[in-house]
């Protein structure tokens, strides 16, 4: 019996959960990662990986010690790391004694037998590919409406007028769009969590401030490693603009102040006119279309060493000044400790 | 157009493809300027200028510029991307003269070069990369006949210099030869022999590496290193990784670490790193993993960064060179 894990990366768990059980699998839902997680990521980590790298390291340890025998992940053509994370993850577990299947999907267009075998290789149950392809629309429809819902909260929390509310109500709504099954509960539960969220008393005569957050996509995800920063600044009467998302950025909150329809990649054309690797190229453009759209700032993520944002980041210097946005980047690594953060974000 | 000045700084890709661009150039009439061997100063400029969590190369990247940019009327900073049609460079080389552009005040023109050719076959990437460098020529010259000279003419040293590094010599060696100096005699004068890994600009570099091939061969060690392969014989080597290294130096290096340790006619193997190298901080995971099969063949990681003590590099290879010669005299006597 395969016991199936992979990488946790914000709420996403809630739907590759509801896939691979679909598929007939034991899932392990890796835990949420914490202190725990990162001391062993870091002791069997390459010291110089970034911090997803040693996250995930720690996620699959845990997920390994509680039974897990198959690990499910994506790869990449590279340049970024993020590209070799599978190979290097599975050589390090096999080093250290474990037996596991590793199961690293690539893009299915360029690679497609490969993709079909390693679906086939999940497929428990033997479901028809139908069924597969099926489960795999129902899978993407949880994960968009809960991106939908957390994109809701980022407009919602700056103006509760309870501190904490939005997120107990986004919690609830998670756990209802966890239990829902086929695509109407699913729609159910969204419809339910969206009134749920706009019934939240709001304080009107709050002054927001907006800012976009650019940078690494794991670590932009995944709150545990950010420090829960978009519930901070939230907290604190910011309204937030991620600009990503797992199921694709989306292109239609493109401001009507806006003359031309630009992508991001467009916008970073005369600072890095090709791709660089990881989310470089789209760091940059994001935030000339964030100070477009009249942002009062921007706040890039990245972990230590991430190689395309070192390069995003020299550049950030030099638009901020011809764009005139503020942009504060923090660069995340081991240290756990918020106290050192909070007095840069006030200022903001 | 004659007199002009284009100057290619002393470090990063430098090493492998100085002579062919210095070829080209100079075809065209243009005056090829390089920087200074790297020094204190261009270190401590370069950490100036460049982003703290940036590596030593880019950092010494950055000083080279420095140093050269009131001097010369062109800056030759290349984008390399893809060269063989296969891997990539670091996502730094990719972006390097985006940050040299927006990261240096008062710089002279950036020629930047785009040279990729990716996913394309044995001729077009011949062609895509004449394509690349008949537009830098175009720049300087009207007479095509002439940029089409320029390029052959730069390849054929480059040939000629990759024979020359294939005897045996190191980049600096190589390269004086080229200029007209005598072919150094071999160094076959050491009792032991290490294979010297790692990435050109953290090799060849004596400044940032602290000399690490002086020390070794003062301590009586002979070196052979990546580049003194036959690139055909590494292209041929199979390793049991389900996906292809994807970085060009990168794979060069866990290649050429796989052949010396199947072969196993060195001593032991060095691996020369970088602080804060983005894709070594993956490989040399690798190598060390593969080590561990092989046994009889010791590994060590000298991990270079800012500092300039050599107290600290001459420790490490002393003590590291004397463990595998009592190693290897003890193997001798057990046999």
């Amino acid at each position: 019996m395969l016991k199936v894990t992979f990488p946790r990366m914000g709420h996403s768990y809630i739907a590759f959960k509801m896939l691979l059980e679909d598929l007939g699998n034991e899932v392990i839902v890796p835990p949420r990662p914490s202190k725990k997680t990162l001391d062993l990521g870091v002791q069997y980590s390459p010291e110089f990986t970034c911090l997803p790298f040693k996250i995930l390291m720690g996620t699959y340890l845990e997920a390994i010690q509680m039974g897990a025998n198959t690990l499910v992940t994506s790869g990449g053509n590279g340049p970024c790391r993020a590209g070799l994370y599978a190979q290097v993850h599975q050589r390090i577990i096999e080093d250290l004694g474990h037996q596991i299947n590793m199961i690293c999907f690539e893009a299915p267009l360029s690679h497609p037998i490969d993709f079909l075998k390693k679906v086939k290789f999940l497929n428990s149950s033997k479901l028809s590919y139908l069924s597969v392809w099926q489960a795999i629309k129902k899978g993407w429809h949880k994960l968009k409406a809960l991106d939908n819902i957390e994109k809701l909260t980022h407009q919602i929390r700056p103006r509760e007028r309870d501190n904490g509310t939005t997120s107990r109500v986004y919690r609830q709504a998670q756990n209802w769009l966890g239990q829902a099954s086929t695509i109407k509960d699913i729609d159910e539960a969204y419809q339910e969590a969206v009134k749920s969220l706009n019934n939240i008393p709001q304080a009107q005569d709050r002054l927001i401030i907006k800012i976009g957050m650019v940078g690494e996509i794991y670590v932009l995800l995944e709150p545990a490693s950010n420090h829960e920063i978009e519930e901070v600044l939230g907290s604190l009467g910011v309204e937030i603009e991620r600009s990503m998302f797992l199921t694709g950025w989306t292109k239609d909150n493109l401001n009507e102040k806006c003359n031309e329809v630009v992508t991001c990649h467009n916008a970073a054309k005369p600072w890095i006119p090709v791709a660089i690797g990881g989310h470089g190229q789209d760091t940059v453009g994001h935030v000339i279309l964030y100070s477009q759209r009249g942002f009062d700032g921007v706040i890039q993520l990245a972990p230590f060493t991430c190689i395309p944002e070192i390069v995003s980041k020299t550049v950030l210097t030099q638009v901020s000044k011809q764009h005139n946005i503020p942009i504060l980047t923090f660069f995340l690594d081991e240290q756990t400790g918020k106290a050192v953060w909070l007095p840069d974000w006030k200022p903001l | 157009m004659s007199g002009t000045t284009v100057g290619i700084p002393r470090a990063l890709a430098y090493y492998l493809y100085f002579p062919r661009w210095r070829t080209f150039f100079t075809e065209l009439g243009v005056n090829v300027v390089t920087s200074k061997l790297s020094n204190r100063q261009m270190l401590d400029d370069g950490v100036k200028e460049a982003l703290a969590e940036a590596c030593v190369p880019i950092k010494l990247y950055f000083g080279h510029v420095l140093s050269l940019k009131d001097r010369v009327d062109y800056i030759f900073v290349p984008r390399l991307y893809c060269l063989n049609g296969k891997t990539l460079f670091c996502p730094k080389f990719l972006g390097l003269p985006d940050m040299i552009k927006h990261g240096i005040d008062n710089l002279p023109p950036v020629l930047d070069t785009m040279l990729n050719n990716r996913d394309k076959g044995i001729i077009s990437r011949r062609i895509e990369m004449t394509k690349s460098f008949f537009q830098l020529g175009e720049k300087f010259t009207r007479d095509k006949v002439r940029i089409v000279k320029a390029i052959y003419n730069s390849l054929k040293v480059e040939n000629k210099y990759c024979q020359l590094l294939h005897k045996g010599l190191l980049p600096n060696q190589a390269l004086e030869v080229l200029d007209g100096a005598k072919v150094p005699e071999k160094l076959g004068k050491g009792s032991l022999n290490f294979a010297v890994l790692g990435y050109p600009y953290h090799l060849y570099d004596d400044f940032i590496n602290v000399g690490v091939f002086n020390k070794l061969h003062r301590l009586g060690v002979n070196t052979i290193t990546t580049e003194n392969l036959n690139s055909g014989l590494l292209e041929n080597i199979k390793h049991n990784l389900p996906k292809e290294m994807f970085w060009t130096f990168s794979d060069r290096a866990y290649k050429a670490a796989l052949h010396f340790f199947k072969e196993g006619k060195v001593d032991a193997i060095l691996y020369v790193t970088a602080f804060g190298c983005g894709p070594d901080a993956m490989v040399y995971r690798m190598i060390e993993l593969e080590a561990k099969k092989y046994p009889h063949i010791p590994f060590m990681v000298l991990m270079i960064d800012e500092h300039s003590g050599e107290a600290g590099m001459s420790t490490r290879l002393e003590a590291f060179t004397d463990m595998v010669r009592r190693r290897k005299e003890l193997g001798a006597c057990l046999c």
